[in-house]
């Protein structure tokens, strides 16, 4: 019963807090506002267009600043204002206690109505009617009322956010990736329902009453036998089934990887640089310590295959053509991602990793599909790699052969006519044979 | 020295009964070497920690929300991270990782573990304090510190860590990539050391006391679940922490002695690094060997205390108390053999992928096997709403939704498009996160009267339920659709890509969850600190609990119990048994007084008690029953 004491010394000590901290935050905002008056008149003014709409949602959140905080910072706040070049508008300070004010007037709510079911509870005892029972009703039909609301919601979060999310694959493997996605969506959607329906149902069918007493049930080893046997099999369904796939999908045999064509990708921060093979398929090898402003990639041109590799300025893929990947990074940890293409692979420095994949859908294809005539596929960085990861992104075109082949010709060659140069001039120093030289005039 | 006695004087001994005259206010409150004092530092501190990292997701979740929005109110608090208003996007990163760092190292781990092992382990066994109490406060001065060294990480002017809470390299040892990565991940390292040490100290404190000093009566098969999953917990810990700090002990060489365990072929912003032959792809397989079992040694604290509060309050035994055990154990030893399955497509060979699938599945088995236990316990139960059991209830309901989801995250083909987007944090924030840190909660309301003497206020526990539970799921469950779409995670904002932008409404929505589900933590917290003072005070077993902790005296006491300590009888599950005037029997109660209501199974086949039992029961027992035995 002590607590209906201190409700009250709760109540009028939430009431003064708040009622000197508007004081407080209304003095301050006056000194933080001559403050700047003094400092630069025409700043605080032309700052305070942008800023006034902006922070009502900030003071939100700042509200949540446990209610101390924001006393304590604002005192130091004030002390540097003037010295340091901050041109915060007043405003945003007065806004902000406003909303810290808003927040205790929600706590004074909150004790008011506590007071309020202390006091029913206190009439419910003295009409000797039980004061404990009744809230547990409450909360059993509140489980109810969440078990509704939150399977409509999960209904509606499927009908909704799914088909906002859902794109169907543009490759091969991803096709299959996709069924297995939607049978195990139909089997954890059927245990979510099940299991919550008797979590939640259990709750409200069991709530305590003064004359039930609980089934003395320890424990029957059938039952247990049976859930436990149950999901180990349904779970080694899936296994297989996303076994089999994952090999299928990773375990690319040596012909299947021979007649897919080969390109390169190599993640930096924060950019991609895409190397096509050239004529001879073959992309040539690299050597990071050649890296130079002008051979970026540090590709390594006594390896003659690399002579044609052609920088592509975005991924384009001839569709329906088995695509192998080879994806590697110049300095941290990047990942490769293509959604549209279930197709992710890290970018591991000092080591090459590899994805195949066969594209089914061009892009205008794709678009006529969504309705989108704006839309692309898109490969991003989806491992954390610093301040721009969130915008390292490369356009993936998929067209036919025939498109595919002409801006394969626009492409610039890596090897360019200044590499070509230095290159003869290390060659001449290091008296190479004739024969690479007059290859080297033929290239291209 | 002369400040120490001086405080001493001031201290009132309010037990000075017990021979312990000369506790000082130091030794006392904060060199304690008592269990319960270092369990409430641990709990203080994890609150508080916690308050820290959810302040930090308010902010980043602040950018995703209104990335065109300045907030000038955030440059008063932040100065250079947040210029003009607008968080900058490498402290962005900082806020990420410092945040998951937190919840999960200091919090879920160090502040669940931590106080409820210290609390529960000496109290439910029935011993007087931990098998090494200066181990115990040195482990908690080991985290207390590795606490403060992770939060001057943010005075630093490179600015925190900012790699992510798993710190891959090379990201985290070259500096020139992110500048979190200077002097900040020093800072960050060291911290994982001493908190690592911490882990340790504790763990083995932990284990040694469990094997070693269970009172008399108290065998393994009659500890209460959140012993055993204590138990397990400090054991899983024990074999992975040091795997760990091996891990960071490379990083700090490679960052500062110029090693390459993990770094080749490095060309930095133009500059080609003299780093060979290192592979980053072996850090994961180090952070991931512990890091998978860390998930566990998150979790299974909270399964304990979820166990032993659904138990209590819907007045029935734990269904299937051999196979909760068993499960436990088979989690434990799973954990240790799926870490891969962080590292599907990190390049690791796929062949290794698919095994880790298979043993990242069967390890779905036992956790389905705790869940329908749970439900089990249940059913026909009469099952009392306090907020502990709120909690408990909502615990139970984030393991389901958030489990359910690592179907699809441990399917190698499936987690192609789904690594390292907003899937998975979906996925670990309800499995892991919410799941644990509402069996956190469920164990601070319902042992609050054991650790403070005093009760919380119910009303306000419900609020903070209610507020809670709900904003979890508002803030996580959308999320599993942008990870669908393939929105990669740790995104500072989602304007740069047209297919994104449809989520930016979802993410205002996701923020106001947020925010609001952060404000009824305020309702917590005024509840927490509010009712050490003011709280109603607590009686010796408010709960009508089993286990031996409720046989202490409210006022703390050295060594516990003020005479012998009790002598234990029976599983602590005793609940609702039939034909027992109460609906539960402490462990404390010997079967000679509970003649009416023993079974023979009680008696694992100790013939001279069956024989007494069959005496009492024909002198006893009404004839009719008589005959249908």
């Amino acid at each position: 019963m002590g607590f209906i004491k201190y409700i009250n010394l709760k109540t009028v000590f939430i009431l003064a807090l708040s009622i000197s901290m508007g004081l407080s935050g209304r003095a301050f905002s006056q000194e933080a506002d001559t403050a700047a008056r003094v400092t630069d008149t025409t700043a605080a003014v032309s700052s305070a267009g942008d800023a006034a709409p902006a922070d009502t949602a900030a003071s939100a959140d700042t509200a949540a600043v446990a209610p101390a905080v924001s006393k304590a910072a604002a005192a130091p706040a004030a002390a540097v204002e003037p010295e340091s070049k901050l041109n915060i508008d007043p405003q945003v300070y007065t806004n902000f206690f406003y909303y810290t004010l808003l927040f205790f007037l929600i706590c004074v709510v909150v004790a008011v109505i506590g007071r309020i079911l202390k006091v029913y509870e206190l009439t419910r005892k003295m009409n000797g009617l039980d004061a404990e029972y009744y809230m547990y009703s409450f909360h059993a039909y509140f489980f109810l009322v969440s078990l509704i609301a939150g399977l409509y919601g999960v209904y509606w979060s499927y009908a909704h956010h799914g088909t906002q999310a859902w794109r169907a694959a543009a490759t091969e493997h991803g096709a299959q990736i996709d069924i297995m996605f939607l049978v195990t969506t139909v089997i954890i959607t059927i245990v979510l329902v099940l299991t919550h329906i008797a979590l939640f149902g259990f709750a409200f069918k069991y709530r305590a009453t003064p004359t039930r007493k609980a089934y003395f049930y320890p424990h029957n080893n059938t039952i247990e036998k049976i859930w436990t046997i149950v999901p180990a099999v349904v779970l080694t369904i899936l296994v297989l089934f996303g076994f089999f796939t994952w090999r299928s999908i990773t375990n690319v045999s040596e012909e299947d990887q021979q007649n897919a064509l080969l390109i390169e990708v190599t993640g930096e921060q924060f950019a991609w640089t895409v190397r096509y093979p050239g004529r001879d398929g073959k992309i040539g090898e690299r050597n990071y310590k050649l890296t130079s402003p002008l051979n970026g990639l540090g590709i390594d041109f006594n390896d003659k295959n690399s002579w044609d590799d052609q920088l592509g300025s975005e991924i384009v893929l001839p569709v329906n053509k088995p695509v192998r990947v080879q994806i590697t990074s110049k300095d941290i940890l990047h990942s490769f991602f293509i959604p549209d293409f279930r197709v992710q692979m890290n970018a591991v420095p000092g080591m090459k990793t590899y994805f195949q994949f066969t594209p089914t859908i061009t892009t205008e294809e794709m678009r006529d599909k969504l309705g989108d005539y704006n839309y692309d596929f898109v490969m991003l960085c989806a491992k954390i790699c610093g301040g721009g990861h969130y915008n390292m992104q490369k356009r993936v075109r998929v067209v036919t052969e025939e498109e595919y082949q002409a801006w394969l010709n626009e492409q610039p060659y890596f090897f360019t006519e200044e590499l070509r140069k230095e290159f003869q001039v290390s060659q001449q120093a290091e008296s190479e044979n004739e024969q690479d030289a007059k290859l080297l005039a033929t290239a291209n | 020295m002369s400040n120490i006695t001086s405080a001493g004087a001031h201290s009132v001994d309010h037990h000075g009964d017990h021979g312990h005259h000369h506790e000082s206010f130091w030794t006392k409150y904060v060199f304690s070497q008592d269990h319960k004092m270092i369990a409430k530092q641990f709990l203080i501190t994890g609150i508080i920690m916690a308050v820290f990292a959810m302040i930090l997701s308010i902010l980043f979740r602040l950018q995703l929300a209104w990335p065109d929005k300045e907030f000038p109110i955030l440059e008063v608090f932040l100065g250079k991270w947040a210029e003009g208003g607008r968080i900058n996007p490498e402290f962005f990163l900082a806020l990420v990782t410092i945040h998951g760092t937190i919840m999960v190292f200091f919090v879920l781990t160090a502040g669940l573990s931590g106080t409820f092992a210290n609390l529960l382990i000496p109290y439910q066994l029935g011993a007087r304090d931990m098998a090494s109490p200066f181990m115990n406060m040195l482990s908690y001065w080991f985290f207390f510190t590795a606490c403060v060294v992770m939060i001057s990480s943010f005075f630093v002017e490179s600015g925190p860590a900012s790699a992510g809470w798993t710190v891959y390299p090379p990201l985290s040892a070259i500096p020139k990539a992110i500048s979190g990565s200077g002097l900040g991940m020093s800072l960050w390292l060291t911290s994982m050391v001493l908190f690592i040490i911490s882990q340790i100290l504790g763990g083995t404190n932990y284990i040694s006391t469990i094997l070693n000093m269970r009172t008399k009566g108290m065998s393994f098969w009659k500890m209460p679940l959140t012993i055993w999953a204590l138990f397990l917990t400090a054991i899983v810990g024990l074999f992975s922490f040091p795997v760990l700090v091996a891990a960071v002990v490379l990083l700090i060489f490679d960052r500062s002695v110029g090693t390459s365990f993990y770094l080749s072929d490095l060309v930095v912003q133009g500059q080609i690094l003299p780093y060979e032959g290192g592979s980053p792809v072996l850090f994961q397989h180090l952070f991931w060997f512990l890091g998978h079992p860390e998930v566990y040694i998150v979790l299974m604290p909270a399964l304990g205390l979820t166990s032993e509060v659904i138990s209590t309050n819907s007045r029935k035994p734990i269904f299937g108390y051999h196979a909760m055990v068993y499960s436990l154990i088979g989690i434990s030893t799973l954990s240790f053999i799926v870490w891969g399955h962080h590292m599907f497509v990190t390049g690791m060979n796929p062949f290794l992928g698919g095994v880790f699938m298979i043993t990242t599945l069967i390890i779905a088995v036992p956790s389905a096997v705790k869940v329908f236990n749970y439900l089990a316990t249940l059913w026909r139960g009469n099952i009392r709403f306090t907020p502990a059991m709120l909690f408990a209830i909502g615990m139970v309901s984030f393991f389901i939704s958030g489990g359910l989801t690592g179907l699809y995250v441990g399917n190698s083909a499936l987690d192609i498009n789904l690594h390292d987007t907003y899937f998975i944090v979906a996925h670990f924030h309800l499995v892991m996160g919410s799941a644990s840190i509402f069996g956190m909660l469920c164990g601070v309301y319902h042992w609050y009267p054991k650790l403070f003497g005093r009760m919380m206020d119910e009303k306000l526990g419900y609020l903070h339920f209610w507020l809670t539970f709900i904003g979890a799921y508002m803030v996580f469950f959308p999320m599993h659709f942008m990870g669908i779409d393939g929105v990669p995670r740790r995104y500072y904002a989602f304007t740069e890509f047209p297919f994104m932008e449809k989520w930016i409404s979802v993410n205002v929505f996701i923020t106001w969850s947020a925010i609001i589900a952060g404000l009824g933590q305020v309702a917590f917290l005024w509840n927490f600190f509010g009712s050490i003072r003011f709280g109603k005070r607590a009686t010796q077993n408010p709960w009508g609990a089993n286990t031996l902790e409720w046989t202490t005296p409210v006022e703390h006491i050295h060594g516990n119990w003020p005479g012998e300590i009790p002598t234990v009888h029976r599983w602590p599950y005793d609940y609702s048994k039939p034909g027992h005037h109460e609906d539960f029997i402490p462990q404390t109660v010997p079967f000679s007084e509970t003649m009416s209501s023993n079974l023979p199974h009680d008696f694992e086949g100790d013939q001279e008690a069956e024989r007494i039992q069959r005496e009492w029961e024909l002198a006893n027992k009404p004839q009719t029953e008589k005959e249908t035995e």
